[in-house]
C-alpha cells in the first residue's frame, strides 16, 4: 500500500520521556526525603522508618521464610476467593441483566447486599467459619463478586438493539443471539469487573487478616506494628501495593488485547 | 430517522417541481404512453416470489394505550426477478411493513407468502438489509458477511466459501480481515448488503439502505446495487423516500399513503435495463419522478399527512 505513514514525530517522544522523568523524579525526590527524615534525626526513624530500613526489612523477611509462609497464606485466600466470585459472579450479572424476571426478583436483594459493608461481617464470618483462611476467603469473595455483577449486568443493558434486530432477521435463536451479541458485548465489562474485583479483593484479604487470624500478609502487618516494627510494617504494605498494580496492569492489558476491534489502540 | 432529514428531501423535490412540471406539461401524466424501447423486462409469466394478501398491521399506540393501524389492506405480489419499491411519507409504515416481511412484526389480518409459503416469523428465504449498517464490531469484515449463514448453523469455513462470490462480485475481497470500524460507511453498508446477498434468500428486502449516507457515496452506491441487481437478478423489495432512487432502481414503484399506509398506485418503471445513472437526466425519468411525487403530494394534502 502507498499510504503515507507518518513518523512518529520526535517531539511527541521527547515529550514521552519528558513525563516519565518528570513523574519518576516526584517518587525519587519522595524517597530520598523520606530517607533524610530519619538519618538527620529530624523524627524518630521508629515512628517514620526510612527506605533503606523498609528495604532492608525486606530482605530480612525474604531470608528468614517468613514472607513467602504469609505469602502463600494470602494468596491462597485472594485466589480463592477472587476466583469464587468470577465463577458465581459472572452467571449471576449475566442472568440479572439478560433475564427482566430474574432482575426484577433479585436486583433488589444484590443491591441491598452491596450496600451492606462486607468487611462489617467479619465478626459473623469469624464465628461461623473460624479464624483459619476460610472466613477471609469468604470476604474476598464477598468484596470481589459485587463489581463483577454489576458490570456485567450493565453490560447487558447496553447491547446494540440493533445488533439484535439484525440477528433475529437472520432468524437467529435467543441463545445465538445471547452468543453472538450479548457476550461479546460483555467482554470489556468483564474487564472492568475483574480489575474492580481484584483491588476490593486484595483489600478484603488484608482487613480480614488485620481483623483476626495468625497469618498472612494482613496479620504481618497487623502485628508488626502492634510491636512498633514500622520497617516490617511498610514491608508489608509495600508489597500489597505492588500485588495490586501488578493486578490491575495485567488486567488492563488483557482489556487492551480483547478490545482491539474498537480501533482508538489498534493493534494489528 | 431524524425527521429534518426527511423534511430536507421533501423539500429538495419540491425545488425540483418546477422543472419536472414544464417536462410534464408536453406530456400526459401516465406512463402507459412512454415509449418501450425494449421487451417488458420482466414478462408477467414469470413465478410469484412474494405476495401479499390484505395485509394489515396494527400497533399499540404507548402513549394513548389504542391499536392504531399502520398498514391497512395492502395487497400485491411480485415476481421473480422483480426489483419494486415501496415509497412514501415518512412514519407512513412502509417500513412497518417491510418489517413484517421480515418476520420481525406479527400482522393481524392478512398473508405474507414467500414462494408460495406463509410467513410466520423470521426465515433464510428473506434477508434484510437496514438502514444502519449494523455490524459486528467485534467480527471482521469476512466474519460479519457469513454471519447470517452461521446463524442458520454453517460451519465458518463453509459459510466463507458460500460467501466468496458475493464478497468478489460487491468488491469486497482484501477487506475480509479489516474491523468494520476501519470501513468508511459506504464499505461498511456494502458489507451489510453482501451479508444478506451471502444467505441467498428468495427476497432480498432494503430498508432505506442508503439513507444514512452522504449524498455523494448515496449516489455511487445506487449505481453499484442497480449493476449487482441487474447483474444477479434477485427478486427485491425496497423501502425508500427517495423517489429518484426509486425509479432508477425499480421495475415496479409502489406508493403508499399516509399512515394508514394502504397502496395509492403501483407505477411500472419502463426504462429500459441495462440502466445506468446518467438516465436520471433524461425526460422519462424525470416524468416518472414528478408522476409519483403528485401522487404523494395530492395524497398528503388530501389526508394532512404532513
Amino acid at each position: 500500500m502507498s499510504l503515507t505513514v507518518i513518523p512518529k514525530s520526535s517531539a511527541a517522544q521527547r515529550e514521552k520521556i519528558v513525563n516519565f522523568l518528570l513523574g519518576a523524579s516526584v517518587i525519587v525526590a519522595f524517597l530520598v526525603a523520606w530517607e533524610l527524615v530519619g538519618s538527620l534525626a529530624l523524627v524518630n526513624p521508629l515512628f517514620t522508618s526510612a527506605p533503606s530500613r523498609v528495604l532492608k526489612a525486606g530482605l530480612i523477611l525474604i531470608q528468614d521464610g517468613t514472607l513467602f509462609q504469609h505469602l502463600a497464606v494470602s494468596g491462597t485466600e485472594f485466589l480463592l476467593g477472587y476466583g469464587a466470585a468470577i465463577v458465581v459472579g459472572f452467571p449471576v450479572g449475566i442472568m440479572l441483566g439478560w433475564f427482566k424476571g430474574i432482575n426484577a426478583s433479585f436486583g433488589p436483594f444484590i443491591a441491598a447486599m452491596q450496600a451492606t459493608p462486607r468487611i462489617a461481617l467479619m465478626p459473623l464470618f469469624i464465628i461461623w467459619f473460624g479464624l483459619g483462611i476460610t472466613s477471609k476467603i469468604v470476604v474476598v469473595a464477598l468484596s470481589a463478586i459485587f463489581p463483577l455483577i454489576v458490570n456485567l449486568q450493565v453490560a447487558m443493558s447496553t447491547i446494540d438493539a440493533d445488533l439484535v434486530r439484525v440477528a433475529r432477521s437472520y432468524g437467529a435463536t435467543r441463545w445465538q443471539i445471547f452468543r453472538s451479541v450479548a457476550l461479546p458485548t460483555s467482554v470489556p465489562f468483564l474487564i472492568t469487573g475483574l480489575r474492580l474485583a481484584a483491588g476490593r479483593g486484595l483489600l478484603g484479604v488484608i482487613v480480614a487478616e488485620v481483623f483476626g487470624g495468625s497469618q498472612g500478609i494482613g496479620y504481618m502487618i497487623q502485628y508488626a506494628g502492634a510491636t512498633f516494627q514500622t520497617d516490617k510494617v511498610f514491608a508489608g504494605v509495600l508489597l500489597v501495593a505492588a500485588t495490586g498494580i501488578t493486578l490491575d496492569f495485567t488486567l488492563e492489558r488483557l482489556g487492551r488485547h480483547y478490545d482491539r476491534w474498537r480501533g482508538e489502540s489498534a493493534v494489528h | 430517522m431524524p425527521s429534518s432529514n426527511v423534511d430536507k428531501n421533501i423539500k429538495s423535490s419540491r425545488v425540483a417541481t418546477p422543472v419536472v412540471r414544464i417536462n410534464s406539461a408536453e406530456r400526459p401524466a401516465s406512463v402507459v404512453t412512454l415509449p418501450v424501447t425494449a421487451p417488458a423486462p420482466k414478462p408477467a409469466d414469470r413465478e410469484i416470489k412474494l405476495s401479499v394478501k390484505d395485509l394489515v398491521i396494527g400497533y399499540l399506540d404507548k402513549k394513548s394505550g389504542h391499536t392504531a393501524v399502520a398498514v391497512d389492506r395492502v395487497k400485491f405480489d411480485i415476481r421473480e426477478g422483480e426489483f419494486v419499491t415501496i415509497v412514501g411519507l415518512s412514519g407512513c409504515g412502509k417500513s412497518t411493513f417491510l418489517n413484517a416481511i421480515a418476520g420481525l412484526v406479527q400482522h393481524q389480518h392478512g398473508e405474507i407468502r414467500v414462494s408460495g409459503k406463509v410467513v410466520s416469523g423470521p426465515g433464510t428465504d428473506r434477508a434484510m438489509v437496514f438502514q444502519k449498517a449494523s455490524l459486528l464490531p467485534w467480527r471482521r469484515v469476512g466474519r460479519n458477511i457469513t454471519y447470517g449463514l452461521e446463524l442458520s448453523g454453517m460451519k465458518p469455513d463453509e459459510a466463507r466459501e458460500k460467501a466468496s462470490y458475493y464478497v468478489n462480485l460487491i468488491r469486497l475481497n482484501g477487506f475480509e480481515h479489516h474491523y468494520p470500524h476501519q470501513l468508511s460507511g459506504g464499505m461498511q453498508q456494502r458489507v451489510n448488503l453482501a451479508r444478506a446477498l451471502a444467505c441467498d434468500p428468495e427476497v432480498l428486502l432494503l430498508d432505506e439502505p442508503f439513507a444514512a449516507l452522504d449524498a455523494i457515496t448515496r449516489e455511487l452506491m445506487q449505481q453499484e446495487l442497480l449493476e449487482l441487481c441487474e447483474k444477479v437478478g434477485k427478486t427485491v423489495l425496497m423501502v425508500t423516500h427517495q423517489i429518484d432512487e426509486a425509479v432508477l432502481l425499480s421495475d415496479r414503484v409502489i406508493v403508499f399513503s399516509a399512515r394508514p399506509a394502504h397502496v395509492l398506485a403501483d407505477v411500472r418503471i419502463p426504462i429500459p435495463r441495462p440502466r445506468r445513472g446518467e438516465i436520471k437526466e433524461t425526460e422519462e425519468f424525470r416524468g416518472l419522478v414528478h408522476q409519483i411525487w403528485s401522487i404523494i403530494e395530492g395524497n398528503a394534502n388530501v389526508g394532512g399527512g404532513i
